[in-house]
């Protein structure tokens, strides 16, 4: 950014025009609020911002290079793990669900359940963890631990059943590395029942107050046709009032076989799509996962979680794209088999990358403190935006 | 009190430096408490125990090794930072809050200087941490710190004018700047306190200062110059060891200052809620400083209750709500004021 427009701002009776400066600021990398190692260079006249230009990559790994240089399918899925390290599962599951497709596996019953039970406990622990950080960034500290302990209780299920607490490797290509512990249903319908109330303290605390609407409301506004333009998917696009959600639009798994809502932002406190929007899609989201979790555990059947998993994983040359609704959006894996025991290319589609390029689009003419609202409400995690 | 001192040691300068010091035997105390008390407040909000170790019960040493560990700091100075300016504003914001204290009435028998426009002289010194501000965000030549001082400066003097007119109604009243005579107009019962006079005027008056006090001392949901998921930490972001600790200290100092400001002008000071029970210099003591720890205790609550405003929005509200209705407060009381002869 070499030519910052410099407008002389001329004043009736003052004998020489002042300089009027735009000044370019870093927000970022080490920023407490960008949510990771994310750049952006704010162009702001005062508090305005004019123009920004988010930088990436910093926590770039390569996966996709890593993925080709596998010796074989299975290895790919712990690198999966570490995109979205937020909702780990949901990665591996869709990883999981194209190679399965590639090689024709049909998975059992019990496993699909499973899958199910445990990509939507993902799915409220990384809103939960959306809303608390979204909530710290608009200034409240409280809501966010309260988030962090619900979200503790989650983690503790996925530690009870394979042991890790963020990166888990637990869904494998045609089955699951263990079963689930004994009281597993138990304990989730325990977890359904006390969650609830939780929701309840969120909205009394976070999203009826006053000021939080007042920071939320009209905020970062995203119209339909500019999310769609865009390519945004997850609750960036159902905030905007699209009802898109691939659980249902493009049923993935067993999801045809449960009931529930796709919430969308109607601008109740404010305008269609504003930040508002985006944030109590998430919340409602969590209610809808609670719904689907109630009616998976009664279901779980029984049998063998390991029982299609493939002795040798070697697909015939083909190329195929499979997607999935994470907690942030449509995740996509485009993979391309040579017919040897590795991919020859694994090229992921993450939703916070395509999310986040709208952000500028939403920030011009916005304040300073506007952005960290937007960027909050988007909900990023670099690990998937770098990959 | 004084007359005492100089009668004891004989010589009026030593007595002047001596009683220049009590404040302060109160702020340390009072800040090393009150930082241990927050963290004790906000965790037990938050489902946390917060400091548990460092001395043993429930933490109680922790703002001391704080301190400690704040002392052995290297002091840095960034090298494109403004040195002069840099080292001097963290005691420019310090010497702002500590002056506020030689006015302010902590019992019947002790007021540091007992000058006839002690309220006055407040409003006045405590303006002046405005300009520390300003040197620290200008001189550290970081954009997040300038920020901050510019929200801040914007901010301070904006709420100074609610926080003035709001007291200004009770000075109509007493007809008097004296704290101690403001004190003494609020004896005997306590619906003599102001808050519960004129009502509901004074009592609008009452919310209207400690909502502009909250923005005064930088308080949520009015902490917008420090506010840390946007400016990292305003314009003290450049700034560690010791000169942090002035800042953070002064911050404190001032958080007790208004609250006792408050609990002076509408609260009754010293004086006992129980009438002429429960009084004298040593309970007056006692009365004023537990009703100002209850404001500092709103204050904690309210900092780990609400969300932050944003910067257009508080002037907004200083100036569009708190300003006008200090005015109708203003005109109400001085009509009441003149009806009552």
């Amino acid at each position: 950014m070499e030519a910052v427009a410099e407008k002389p701002l001329t004043i009736p009776g003052f004998p020489r025009p002042l300089k009027n400066h735009e000044m370019i600021v870093n927000m970022g990398p080490q920023h407490p609020s960008t949510h990771g190692v994310l750049r952006l260079e704010l162009i702001v006249d005062g508090e305005v911002i004019v123009d920004m230009i988010p930088h990436i990559g910093y926590l770039h790994r390569c996966f996709e290079k890593h993925a080709e240089y596998m010796s074989n399918y299975q290895q790919v899925i712990p690198y999966c793990d570490r995109m979205d390290y937020i909702a780990a599962m949901s990665n591996d599951l869709g990883y999981a669900i194209a190679c399965e497709t590639m090689l024709g596996i049909k998975v059992p019953e019990r496993v699909e359940y499973i899958r199910v039970i445990m990509a939507e406990l993902q799915r409220i622990a990384s809103h939960l963890l959306a809303i608390g950080t979204f909530g710290m960034d608009i200034g409240a500290f409280t809501p966010f631990l309260y988030c962090f302990r619900d979200r503790e209780r989650i983690l503790d299920l996925f530690e009870q059943t394979c042991g890790a607490r963020l990166l888990y490797n637990y869904i494998w290509i045609g089955g699951l590395s263990h079963d689930v512990p004994p009281d597993f249903a138990g304990k989730v319908a325990d977890f359904c029942t006390s969650f609830k109330p939780t929701i309840k303290e969120l909205n009394s605390l976070l999203t009826h107050n006053k000021i939080f609407v007042e920071r939320t409301a009209h905020v970062g506004v995203l119209q339909a046709d500019v999310a769609v333009n865009y390519g945004a998917s997850g609750p960036v696009l159902r905030g905007s009032g699209v009802e898109w959600d691939l659980r249902r639009n493009d049923p993935y798994s067993i999801y045809d076989r449960f009931e529930f809502d796709i919430p969308v932002g109607r601008g109740e406190v404010g305008t269609v799509g504003d930040c508002w929007d985006r944030y109590i899609v998430r919340v409602r989201e969590m209610e809808q996962s609670l719904r689907i979790l109630e009616q998976a555990i009664g279901q779980i059947p029984e049998g063998n979680v390991q029982s299609a998993i493939p002795k040798r994983i070697r697909p015939d040359s083909a190329d195929l794209y499979v997607r999935t609704e994470t907690p942030k959006g449509e995740l996509g894996y485009y993979i391309v088999a040579d017919g040897t025991t590795s991919p020859s290319r694994v090229k992921v589609r993450p939703p916070t990358f395509v999310n986040l390029s709208i952000l500028p689009a939403m920030s011009r003419g916005a304040m300073i403190a506007d952005v960290i609202a937007i960027l909050g409400s988007i909900d990023i995690v670099l690990g998937e935006v770098d990959r | 009190m004084k007359e005492l001192l100089v009668d004891l040691l004989g010589n009026e300068l030593l007595v002047y430096v001596l009683m220049a010091f009590v404040p302060l035997l109160w702020i340390l105390p009072f800040a090393l408490f009150a930082v241990w008390w927050e963290r004790k407040i906000a965790a037990h909000m938050q489902d946390r125990l917060g400091p548990m170790r460092t001395g043993g019960w429930h933490g109680w040493a922790q703002t001391i090794a704080d301190i400690l560990k704040l002392i052995q700091k290297e002091d840095i100075i960034p090298t494109a930072a403004d040195r002069l300016l840099f080292s001097l504003a963290p005691f420019v914001v310090f010497i702002g809050a500590y002056t506020a204290f030689a006015a302010i009435p902590f019992s019947a028998a002790y007021v540091g200087t007992e000058i006839n426009i002690g309220l006055f002289y407040i409003i006045a010194v405590s303006s002046f941490v405005v300009i520390g501000l300003l040197m620290a965000g200008w001189s550290s030549n970081n954009k997040w710190s300038l920020f901050g001082a510019m929200r801040s400066a914007a901010q301070v003097v904006s709420y100074e004018i609610p926080i003035a007119l709001t007291l200004l109604a009770v000075v109509m009243i007493v007809g008097s700047f004296d704290l101690q005579e403001i004190n003494r107009a609020q004896s005997g019962s306590i619906l003599n306190w102001f808050i519960f006079q004129k009502f509901p005027l004074l009592f609008a008056a009452a919310l209207i200062y400690f909502v502009a006090s909250l923005a005064e001392v930088n308080r949520t949901p009015f902490d917008i110059p420090e506010a840390e998921s946007e400016l990292v930490a305003g314009y003290h972001t450049e700034y560690g060891g010791m000169k942090f600790a002035l800042f953070f200290l002064a911050e404190y100092a001032n958080m007790f200052a208004v609250s006792i400001i408050a609990a002076t002008v509408f609260l009754g000071g010293w004086n006992s809620p129980f009438g002429e029970a429960l009084s004298g210099p040593l309970w007056g003591v006692f009365w004023v400083l537990s009703k100002s720890m209850g404001f500092v205790f709103v204050q904690m609550w309210l900092r780990w209750t609400l969300p932050r405003l944003r910067v257009d929005q508080l002037m907004y509200v200083g100036w569009k709500v708190l300003i006008p209705f200090s005015f109708v407060i203003i005109l109400g009381v001085g009509f009441w004021v003149l009806l009552e002869g």
